[in-house]
């Protein structure tokens, strides 16, 4: 990962919110994230992301887990360990569903979270930059990356015409690195210069 | 709201559909009593006529369960092609009646043209048969019947009226919560009278019976299931051929993603209900139970068995899975024309494999009166849906349906 220049705008509503992702992507600005306190409906379509591929995943780890039960339990009956069940033959796969059905359900829940948590990059141990801590309780968050096309000037006066109630600049590392929200230096300890309406 | 197309015209064509697959079925009717109708105590025939009839009542009552279950629950997506729910669950009429002058016919007719039980020499040497005499006899499967049938279509025509009573007229907000009100105590009497008839009793009087000796308690919600599903292929196909047609404005992929949702949910509820009922009496292996399956698994109709698992579960599963093919009206149109002879397959082999265990009995009368009975839930729910509003303007949930979204 590298660390990148954003502008980052603050909300105080959804609806200003909504017509300001509108525009952003109407001017050419690249949006890098919005950050909300909590989901809102139909912000996904206006951001322009594409479906997640989350269940094509599931379905993936579901297969997996089927595969995995048919052949184990099918080597361990009819290769490795054959019993005498009432006289049932070994190769029963009526007796197998029940447990192929749950492998395949531990599988597909599993992986699903593992990958959803990687997706988001969430995992103990490891941490992400913040840029406004206040997305979490009641502010909403629009960051604009600035690439070579857009001055940094440009876009901060772009993001107060579409209504932001705070502005700032900050250079942050877009992925994920070791640490711990609760021992290391961060957003937690310094203000960051954060300009509150 | 005014640039709606608010009344169904009912082109030419579907007329001459409708028309032609009653004659079809009548047809069928005349040459199946015919070939069938007195050789071998009748037995062909009226278990064709049972199987037919039973289905496709059952799948039209599934559309009544449908709106009567999201009224209950107060849900607001349906409420832009609810009419159409409507309009098929006033099948029930007709084709209850049919159902039930057919029952009474087996019941009356004759001791030995399908139900065992009626046979009183047998039962008086049979102390499983006297166990259960008060339950198998033509009394209460008379009584039960016209309660069962009955109920449907009072509680159907209370539930319509309810629906159209506020067409040519605005709520205001209290009346609103009062119509409510009303709507989901009627809602509540219909569900619990389902649970009673569907979901318990009937199809074991009905179906089940005609294997006396043997007994599942899940068989009714496994009849249930497979006519729900059925029942929800229905909907689509009419919604589907509406909205083709240029009607309900308002429906839109939401809402077809959500019909074929249910379609996908419920055809795992199904396998899920038909998987534990044979598991259970597959592994327990005990002689009195595994003779239900034995034609059925691994006797003459070992092919339908497992093709009923290939359309009901595997197609379903598979083609249903991903959300474009939910939001697709060609692919729902072909699921749902799937699932509906899917589940008349397993009707199929629900009533057969008793009489006839060593030989599939399939023939073109079987198709006929199945088609007989498509024409008539076509001729009848068009008829409905043509003489009221296809929308239920004034009902307090219209927005929510209008504005759905998944």
């Amino acid at each position: 990962m590298a660390v990148k220049k954003f502008v980052v705008g603050y909300f105080e509503d959804e609806p200003e919110l909504f017509d300001g992702v509108k525009k952003v992507r109407k001017a050419g600005y690249k949006i890098h994230d919005v950050y909300t306190p909590m989901p809102i409906h139909g912000l996904d379509k206006a951001m322009g992301l594409r479906d997640t591929s989350l269940h094509t995943a599931g379905f993936i780890y579901g297969i997996t887990g089927t595969t995995t039960a048919l052949s184990g339990i099918g080597w361990i009956f009819n290769a490795d360990w054959p019993l005498n069940f009432g006289g049932k033959s070994h190769f029963s796969l009526p007796a197998w569903i029940p447990i192929t059905f749950e492998l395949t359900v531990l599988f597909s829940a599993v992986g699903m979270v593992l990958t959803f948590c990687w997706l988001c990059q969430l995992a103990p141990f490891v941490r992400k930059h913040h840029f406004n801590l206040r997305s979490t309780d009641d502010q909403f968050t629009m960051v604009i990356e600035l690439t070579g096309k857009s001055s940094e000037a440009d876009v901060q006066a772009f993001m107060s015409s579409i209504g932001a109630k705070g502005i700032n600049v900050q250079n942050a590392e877009t992925g994920w690195w070791l640490g711990r929200y609760d021992k290391d230096k961060g957003p937690y300890d310094k203000a960051e210069g954060i300009e509150l309406a | 709201m005014s640039s709606i197309k608010e009344h169904f015209e009912i082109p030419g064509r579907y007329k001459q559909w409708s028309f032609g697959l009653m004659g079809v079925g009548i047809l069928s009717l005349i040459v199946g009593f015919i070939l069938y109708g007195s050789a071998d105590h009748g037995t062909r025939f009226w278990a064709t006529m049972l199987q037919n009839s039973v289905y496709f009542l059952l799948i039209v009552n599934a559309a009544m369960f449908f709106f009567c279950a999201t009224t209950l629950a107060w849900g607001g997506f349906q409420m832009t092609f609810r009419r159409v729910t409507e309009a098929i669950s006033a099948s029930v009429i007709p084709i209850g009646t049919i159902t039930f002058i057919i029952l009474m016919c087996i019941v009356f007719g004759g001791k030995d043209t399908i139900y065992e039980w009626l046979n009183k020499d047998k039962v008086a040497h049979d102390e499983i048969l006297k166990g259960k005499s008060g339950f198998l006899s033509p009394t209460f499967f008379t009584v039960w019947s016209i309660l069962t049938i009955g109920l449907w279509m009072a509680l159907g025509i209370k539930m319509r009226s309810l629906s159209r009573s506020i067409d040519n007229h605005k709520l205001t907000v209290e009346e609103g919560k009062k119509y409510m009100f009303t709507n989901t105590i009627w809602a509540a009497i219909y569900i619990v009278w389902f649970a009673l008839t569907v979901a318990s009793v009937t199809p074991w009087l009905w179906l089940m019976s005609i294997d006396a000796h043997w007994f599942s308690t899940m068989y009714s919600w496994y009849t249930f299931a497979s006519t729900f599903v059925a029942g929800m292929a229905l909907i689509s196909l009419f919604v589907i051929y509406l909205k083709n047609r240029g009607y309900l404005e308002y429906v839109n992929q939401e809402h077809l993603h959500d019909l074929g949702k249910f379609q996908f949910a419920f055809s795992i509820f199904w396998t899920y209900l038909w998987f534990a009922q044979f598991m259970l009496t597959w592994y327990a292996n005990i002689s009195e139970e595994t003779i239900y399956f034995k034609p059925r698994f691994e006797g003459a109709y070992t092919g339908i068995f497992y093709l009923n698992l290939i359309i009901n579960f595997l197609a379903p599963l598979l083609i249903f899975m991903s959300r474009n093919s939910k939001r697709n009206y060609a692919t729902v149109t072909f699921m749902s024309i799937l699932i509906i002879f899917g589940h008349w397959l397993d009707f199929y082999q629900m009533v057969f494999p008793h009489h006839y265990t060593d030989h599939v009995p399939m023939n073109l009368f079987d198709f006929g009166i199945a088609l007989g009975f498509v024409g008539l839930i076509m001729w009848q729910t068009g008829t409905v849906l043509s003489k009221y509003p296809l929308l239920a303007k004034n009902h307090p949930f219209l927005k929510e349906s209008i504005i759905h979204h998944t």
